[in-house]
C-alpha cells in the first residue's frame, strides 16, 4: 500500500510495485511530427538527411565532413537494387580522407566501413562510426538509442519523436 | 613645432638685425614724422662716408646671407622629414603585401597589422628590417603615431621572432570563447554550412574540452599520469580524453582563409577585449582586429570568491583554489597530495562532487576533507529538505566531514595554516581551501558591444533564438535566454551548453529555431547516489516525490553497466545559481527518517504545473520527463504521472 506524507511544502509518496501496476491515466499531449521546433532525428520529415543529428557525432563536421556527406547522400538517395552500389567512389574518397586522420577516425572503423560497403546498408555504419567517436555532444542518453533504429527511416522518425 | 622654434631662433637675430636696419633706413629716408634737428652733428664714423656706404652693403650682405642660409636649412629639414615619412609609409605598406605573399624565407615578424590603411600600390620593397630602426630618434609628428607601435613590436633584425599565428583579418563565423557551447556551435555550423570557416578565439591555452570530468572521473582514475593525459574511463570502459577532438581536427588559423572545404580553427591564448558591433569586428588583447559576418559569444564565466577570502590577503589567496579550468584541476591534484587537511566551501554540485572525489582519496593520502556551506544539507538549494539531508549522510559516508549551516566570518593565515572562523564561533583549521560558491558570468564585452546584461540572472540578455543582435548570438553559461516553456533563465550545466551551442550554430546558419529541446543535467555522489534532472529544479518550489524502495540493482554503476547507453561520465558541475538563497519552510518533523529514498521521481511545481523533474536513481527515462515538461499541463494526480516512469522496473 502506498502512503503519503507531507513535510511543509513537500509531499512524499511511497508506492509499491502493485500500486503502480495499473496503467497511468495521466494525459499527455499528442506530438506533432512536423513541429518545426522539435529536434529532428537523422532523417528530416522531407526526407533529407539531418547532418546536425547528434547520432552522427562529428562525422559531418570534421575534416572529412564533405566526403562523408557526399558518400552518405549518394547512398541515401540511391535507387539501385543494391543500395549504394554506385557510390563506391564516394566511399573510397571518404575512406582515403579518413586514413589521413587516424587520430580522428580510428583504424578499426575502416574494417567496419568496408564491411558496410559490401553489406546492405552503410547507414548502420554511419551511426556506428558516430558512436566509435563517442557522440560526446549527445544531449541525452536516449538519443543514442535512436542510433540502432536508424535502419529504417520511418522508424527513426517515430523513435526520435518519443526520444525527444 | 620644434623645427619652427629652431628656425625662429636662427631667424630671430636676423629679424632684429633687419628691423634695426629697417629703422635706420627709415630714419635716413626721413619717413618718420618727427623732426630731426637739422643741425645734429653727424657722427662721423672712422670710416667716413664711403665707409658708411660699405657698412650698408655689409649689412645687406649679412642679412641676405643669413636669410638664404636659414631658407636652405629649413628647406633641407622639411624635405628630409618628408622623405623619411615617405620611406616609413612605404615600409609599412610593403609589410602587409609581403605577408600576403607568405614568403617562408623571410623571418616571421611578430608585429600585428595595426595600420588599417588601404593597400597602396607600393611595390614590396625588400627593405632590410634594420632600416627603420635607426630613424627612431626623429621627433616627427606625422610619423610618431605610425612609428611607435611598429617599433615597439619589431624584433631585432636577423633573429627569428617567436612564430605567432597570422590571424585572418576576416572570418565568416567568429566564436568568442573556447568551451563546450562554442565547440557545439562550431560542429553545428560545419554540419549545416558546407565548407564553413569557423574561428574560435579563447584566452585559455587549451582547445575545447569538457568540464564535468574535471570534478568527477579524472579524480577516480588509477592512472598516475592522468593530470598530463587528461583521459578518463567512460561508462562503457572505453577511455577518452576530455578534449572534444584531438588537435588534428582543427586547422591552423592562418590556413583558415585558404582552406577549400573550410574548417574549424582555434586561436588559443588570445582574449577579446573590445567588440565593435556597428563595424562587425573585434579587437584582441594584442591589438589584432578581426571582422566577422556572424558572431557567437560563449564566454562562460569566472568562479566567484568569498569576500572574506578576497579581503584576507595574499597569504590566504595563495592557499585558495577557485575551481574551473584544467589548470585548477592540475594544481588541486598536486596540492591535495601534499597536505593534511582541505576544506571545500560550498554545498552545491561542484562543491559536493569535489568533496566526494577528495573524500575518496582521504584514506589513501591521510587527508582530512571538510565541506562547509550555509544550507542545512548538501544540494540544499536543489533538493527538497528531506532528500538533501539524506544526501548529506551519503556524502559523510564518502569520508567527508560536513559542516552545515556554516557562514564564514573570517579567514586568517597562522603558522602556515588557514584558520576559518564561522559566524557561530566555530573554528576550522585547514591547509587549503577550495571555494565553490558559484559562477560569475563573463559579460566583459557587454560594455564595448553595447549589449544588454540581465539584472536578475546575470549574463547577456538574448531572445528565445539566443540572439542578442541580428548577427550576434550568445550560448552557454553566459546566456540569459527566454525559454518559451519555463520563462527567462540562465543555466549553468554542461548539457545546456551543448544544446544551446548547437542551437546557436543552427541559427547562425539560418534556422531561426527557438530554445525548445530542454536540456538536462545529472550528478553522481558516490556509487549509491545518482540522479538525472531536467527543467527548473529549485528547492524553494513545492515538490511531490514518489519513491519506491531501492534494490541493489538501482545504483548509477549498475544502471550504466546494464543499459549500455548514455554517457554517465558527463554531468554538470555548476551550482544552479538562479534564485537567491531560498529560505525553506521549516518542516514540522525534522529528524532521522527510517524511510530510504532509494529510487523515485520528484516533481517540482510552479502554479500546479510541473516545471522540473528529478529522476532519483532511475535512469534512461529522461525522454518521458522531457515530454511532461514540454506539455506544461496541470496534472491532478502526480502519482499517475509517476506511473509513466515505471520506477519499479530496472
Amino acid at each position: 500500500m502506498s502512503y503519503c506524507r507531507q513535510e511543509g511544502k513537500d509531499r512524499i509518496i511511497f508506492v509499491t510495485k502493485e500500486d503502480h501496476e495499473a496503467p497511468s491515466n495521466a494525459e499527455l499531449v499528442a506530438d506533432d511530427p512536423n513541429d518545426p521546433y522539435e529536434e529532428q532525428g537523422l532523417i528530416l520529415p522531407n526526407g533529407d538527411i539531418n547532418w546536425n543529428c547528434p547520432c552522427l557525432g562529428g562525422m559531418a563536421s570534421g575534416p572529412c565532413g564533405s566526403q562523408f556527406k557526399e558518400a552518405f547522400s549518394c547512398f541515401h538517395y540511391s535507387k539501385e537494387e543494391v543500395k549504394g552500389s554506385e557510390c563506391i567512389d564516394n566511399f573510397r574518397n571518404m575512406q582515403e580522407c579518413m586514413q589521413r586522420y587516424p587520430e580522428l577516425y580510428p583504424q578499426e572503423e575502416d574494417k567496419e566501413s568496408s564491411q558496410a560497403e559490401a553489406s546492405s546498408s552503410s547507414v548502420s555504419a554511419a551511426p556506428t562510426e558516430g558512436s566509435a567517436l563517442p557522440p560526446e555532444t549527445d544531449s541525452t542518453p536516449a538519443t543514442s538509442t535512436s542510433e540502432s533504429a536508424v535502419s529504417s527511416d520511418s522508424t527513426s522518425l517515430i523513435d526520435n519523436q518519443t526520444a525527444s | 613645432m620644434l623645427k619652427c622654434r629652431t628656425v625662429w631662433k636662427k631667424l630671430a637675430p636676423l629679424a632684429r638685425a633687419s628691423s634695426t636696419v629697417c629703422r635706420q633706413n627709415v630714419r635716413r629716408t626721413g619717413l618718420n614724422n618727427s623732426r630731426i634737428p637739422a643741425c645734429v652733428p653727424v657722427a662721423h664714423m672712422s670710416t667716413g662716408p664711403a665707409g658708411g656706404g660699405r657698412e650698408n652693403q655689409l649689412y645687406v650682405l649679412l642679412v641676405g646671407a643669413a636669410c638664404v642660409g636659414g631658407a636652405i636649412y629649413t628647406y633641407r629639414t622639411v624635405k628630409g622629414d618628408n622623405q623619411r615619412y615617405q620611406d616609413r609609409i612605404d615600409e609599412i605598406s610593403s609589410r602587409p603585401y609581403k605577408r600576403a605573399t607568405e614568403e617562408p624565407a623571410t623571418p616571421i615578424q611578430s608585429e600585428p597589422p595595426v595600420i588599417p590603411e588601404p593597400e597602396p600600390e607600393a611595390a614590396p620593397s625588400p627593405e632590410p628590417q634594420a632600416a627603420p630602426s635607426p630613424e627612431e630618434p626623429s621627433p616627427l609628428a606625422p610619423d610618431a603615431a605610425v612609428a611607435a607601435p611598429i617599433e615597439t613590436t619589431e624584433p631585432p633584425p636577423g633573429g627569428p621572432a617567436p612564430a605567432s599565428l597570422k590571424v585572418p583579418s576576416h572570418t565568416p563565423y567568429l566564436l568568442i570563447g573556447g568551451g563546450t557551447a562554442s565547440f557545439a556551435a562550431a560542429r553545428s555550423i560545419r554540419a549545416r554550412d558546407p565548407g564553413a570557416k569557423v574561428l574560435i578565439v579563447t584566452d585559455e591555452p587549451d582547445p575545447p574540452y569538457m568540464r564535468p570530468p574535471l570534478s568527477k572521473e579524472l579524480w577516480f582514475s588509477n592512472d598516475p599520469s592522468v593530470t598530463e593525459t587528461l583521459r578518463f574511463k567512460q561508462w562503457n570502459g572505453k577511455e577518452r580524453s576530455i578534449y572534444f577532438q584531438p588537435p588534428s581536427f582543427y586547422i591552423n588559423a592562418e590556413e583558415l582563409d585558404g582552406a577549400e572545404n573550410g574548417g574549424v580553427a582555434v586561436l588559443t591564448g588570445k582574449k577579446v577585449v573590445h567588440m565593435d558591433v556597428r563595424g562587425n569586428k573585434i579587437k584582441l588583447d594584442d591589438d589584432t582586429e578581426i571582422s566577422y559576418d556572424k558572431c557567437l559569444i560563449a564566454t562562460g564565466g569566472v568562479p566567484r570568491n568569498l569576500q572574506v577570502i578576497e579581503r584576507a590577503g595574499e597569504e590566504v589567496m595563495k592557499k585558495t583554489t577557485l575551481f574551473r579550468k584544467i589548470e585548477d584541476f592540475k594544481s588541486l591534484d598536486k596540492v591535495s597530495r601534499n597536505i593534511k587537511s582541505i576544506t571545500i566551501i560550498g554545498g552545491g554540485f561542484l562543491g559536493s562532487e569535489l568533496a566526494c572525489a577528495l573524500g575518496r582519496r582521504s584514506t589513501e593520502y591521510d587527508l582530512e576533507v571538510v565541506q562547509m556551506f550555509p544550507e542545512k544539507g548538501n544540494m540544499g538549494k536543489v533538493l527538497p529538505e528531506y532528500l538533501s539531508n539524506w544526501t548529506t549522510e551519503k556524502v559523510k559516508s564518502e569520508g567527508v566531514k560536513v559542516i552545515s549551516e556554516a557562514l564564514v566570518k573570517s579567514v586568517v593565515c597562522k603558522d602556515d595554516k588557514l584558520e576559518i572562523k564561522l559566524k557561530d564561533g566555530r573554528l576550522v583549521k585547514t591547509d587549503h581551501i577550495v571555494a565553490a560558491v558559484g559562477l560569475e558570468p563573463n559579460v566583459d564585452l557587454a560594455k564595448s558591444a553595447g549589449l544588454e546584461v540581465d539584472s536578475d540572472f546575470g549574463g547577456f540578455r538574448v531572445n528565445a533564438e539566443l540572439q542578442a543582435r541580428s548577427n550576434i548570438w550568445v550560448a552557454g553559461d553566459a546566456a540569459c535566454f527566454y525559454d518559451i516553456r519555463l520563462g527567462r533563465r540562465r543555466v549553468e550545466h554542461h548539457d545546456h551548453a551543448v544544446v544551446s551551442g548547437r542551437l546557436a550554430g543552427e541559427n547562425m546558419t539560418g534556422a531561426n529555431k527557438p530554445y525548445w529541446h530542454q536540456s538536462m543535467f545529472w550528478s553522481d555522489l558516490g556509487p549509491d547516489v545518482g540522479y538525472e534532472a531536467i527543467g527548473i529544479v529549485d528547492s524553494s518550489l513545492p515538490t511531490v516525490g514518489v519513491f519506491a524502495k531501492a534494490t541493489a540493482k538501482d545504483t548509477p554503476k549498475a544502471a550504466t553497466e546494464k543499459s549500455g547507453t548514455g554517457i554517465r561520465s558527463e554531468s554538470e558541475t555548476e551550482d544552479t545559481a538562479i534564485s537567491p538563497v531560498a529560505s525553506l519552510t521549516p518542516a514540522p518533523n525534522v529528524g532521522q527518517h527510517k524511510d530510504e529514498y532509494g529510487k523515485g521521481v520528484i516533481f517540482y511545481l510552479r502554479d500546479k504545473v510541473v516545471v522540473g523533474i528529478i529522476l532519483w536513481n532511475v535512469f534512461n527515462r529522461m525522454p518521458i520527463a522531457r515530454k511532461i515538461i514540454k506539455d506544461g499541463e496541470e496534472h491532478a494526480d502526480l502519482n499517475e504521472v509517476a506511473k509513466l516512469f515505471n520506477i519499479h522496473d530496472d
